[in-house]
């Protein structure tokens, strides 16, 4: 079986996230922060252990400044709703996923005023672009840094620096590039980070947050979710510090003992190799399309400029189609369709029907890159075939 | 006179980066259970040395952990 979905959620992980989810179950298992007693101070311990450990990989300002949520889509929505009034500019893309969108398209309909970037039909935003919109209301510029449809890898650091001159916010979803391309808050001027714990965080689904600058003001933000933080717990409200301030309840402990533990092997591991790794097997997925007049590639079509992310359609067949038999004859597993980006679909001419899209990880090997693009070369000789009889 | 003293920070999560932060300066410290009588919370605090309170402030500011209170026991 060649898992080609990494886009999605990576799989396998490393074996050190099992181990330490295991032992976490089997050894810990308390709820930090809602007891005294020595389970629960371990538990504390495995939790701000990976508050430590995000804040340091992504260079955060304060380890309590990372807030935990069960993933990017949950970490967007306390950042959106949470920081954004009625009478407030926000400027995004066209490439952004629904998990962006959506929560942007709802603030639109209390008074948030939206403008959209179209971005090229390689998939970039022009930042110059952005910078002509801002305006005096202007407080929040929010992008992805890479494209889950076509991978497309967004200058952040140009944009950000045009959003601090402008004195305006950064918020960035990194859920395509956190723990496969460097990513650096100070150096990309990001005010709001947000990110998931399953994708190339190699982490467990469930977990994901923001981290959240020292230019934020937290304490003028809504939290999301409001109830029980294990502190201040004689009043019946919010405590007004962080991280308790943007979360309540139980945090997916385990979860965030295995991220911790991913974040470690990554380290090891580094992301210049993990990078260097992705980009040859991009390189020879497009090698091949490219040689294919019967594949239309979608996005930068260069290794370099993008993630291990490719959309391609190919004559003949419905996305859907195509996905079906690479999986049911093949034993291939990728993602057709939209991919909960219709924005990004229409900014290259995809909508409505989308694409198919390989997301190639760590764990991929040149191999299983040969043995897709002899799949697709078989099937699409097979389809000629049948055109021809 | 005091031997332990007490720090008072605002979360367990403050409390667990304290921790760590004085072990790393070789100041011993323990989780203890906030004194009843300093505060009705469900949280636990820092104890450490009294000998060792002017140090630890210092270690505890620079890590941006805010202290609500240290107290002597």
């Amino acid at each position: 079986m060649i898992y080609l979905d990494n886009s999605a959620t990576s799989f396998p992980k490393p074996p050190c996230v099992k181990e330490a989810m295991i032992h976490f179950i089997d050894r810990v298992g308390a709820n930090p922060g809602r007891a005294g007693h020595r389970l629960a101070n371990e538990a504390a311990r495995v939790v701000y252990n990976t508050r430590e450990l995000i804040n340091d990989f992504f260079n955060g300002d304060d380890s309590l400044r990372v807030v935990f949520t069960q993933n990017i889509t949950e970490a967007l929505n306390v950042a959106l709703l949470g920081f954004l009034r009625s009478g407030d500019h926000v400027i995004t893309s066209s490439l952004e996923h629904n998990s962006m969108m959506r929560p942007l398209r709802f603030l639109e309909k209390s008074g948030v005023e939206l403008s959209i970037v179209y971005g090229d039909p390689k998939g970039f935003i022009d930042p110059d672009r952005i910078k002509k919109l801002i305006k005096n209301n202007t407080v929040l510029i929010a992008v992805n840094h890479g494209s889950n449809v076509m991978g497309t890898i967004q200058p952040i650091g140009l944009i950000g620096k045009i959003a601090r001159e402008g004195n305006v916010l950064f918020l960035v979803d990194s859920a395509q590039t956190a723990g496969a391309i460097p990513l650096d808050m100070q150096k990309e001027y990001i005010d709001i980070l947000c990110f998931t714990g399953h994708k190339s965080l190699l982490g467990p689904m469930g977990t994901g947050g923001l981290i959240l600058g020292n230019r934020v003001n937290c304490i003028r933000m809504n939290p999301l979710k409001l109830g029980g933080t294990g502190s201040f717990s004689e009043k019946e409200v919010q405590p007004g510090f962080l991280p308790d301030f943007l979360e309540s309840g139980t945090l997916n402990v385990a979860g965030l003992a295995g991220l911790g533990a991913s974040i470690q092997w990554i380290n090891k591991k580094g992301i210049a190799a993990i990078r260097c790794h992705e980009i040859a097997l991009t390189e020879k997925l497009l090698h091949f399309c490219n040689t294919m007049d019967e594949i239309s590639l979608y996005g930068p079509k260069d290794a370099e400029q993008q993630m291990p992310t490719v959309s391609f359609t190919v004559k003949g067949f419905s996305p859907s189609d195509l996905g079906f038999i690479l999986d049911d004859e093949r034993d291939i597993l990728c993602r057709v369709g939209l991919h909960c980006s219709p924005a990004a679909h229409k900014t290259i001419r995809t909508f409505p029907t989308g694409t198919v899209r390989f997301g190639m990880g760590i764990f991929n090997t040149p191999d299983d890159i040969d043995y897709a693009c002899s799949a697709l070369s078989e099937i699409i000789q097979r389809k000629k075939i049948e055109i021809w009889q | 006179m005091a031997v332990k003293s007490v720090i008072i920070v605002h979360a367990t999560s403050h409390a667990i980066k304290g921790e760590k932060k004085l072990k790393k300066n070789n100041i011993s410290c323990r989780l203890v259970p906030v004194p009843r009588h300093i505060s009705s919370d469900c949280g636990i605090c820092l104890q450490i040395d009294t000998s060792k309170k002017g140090e630890s402030e210092i270690i505890l500011k620079r890590e941006n952990i805010d202290i609500i209170c240290i107290h002597d026991v």
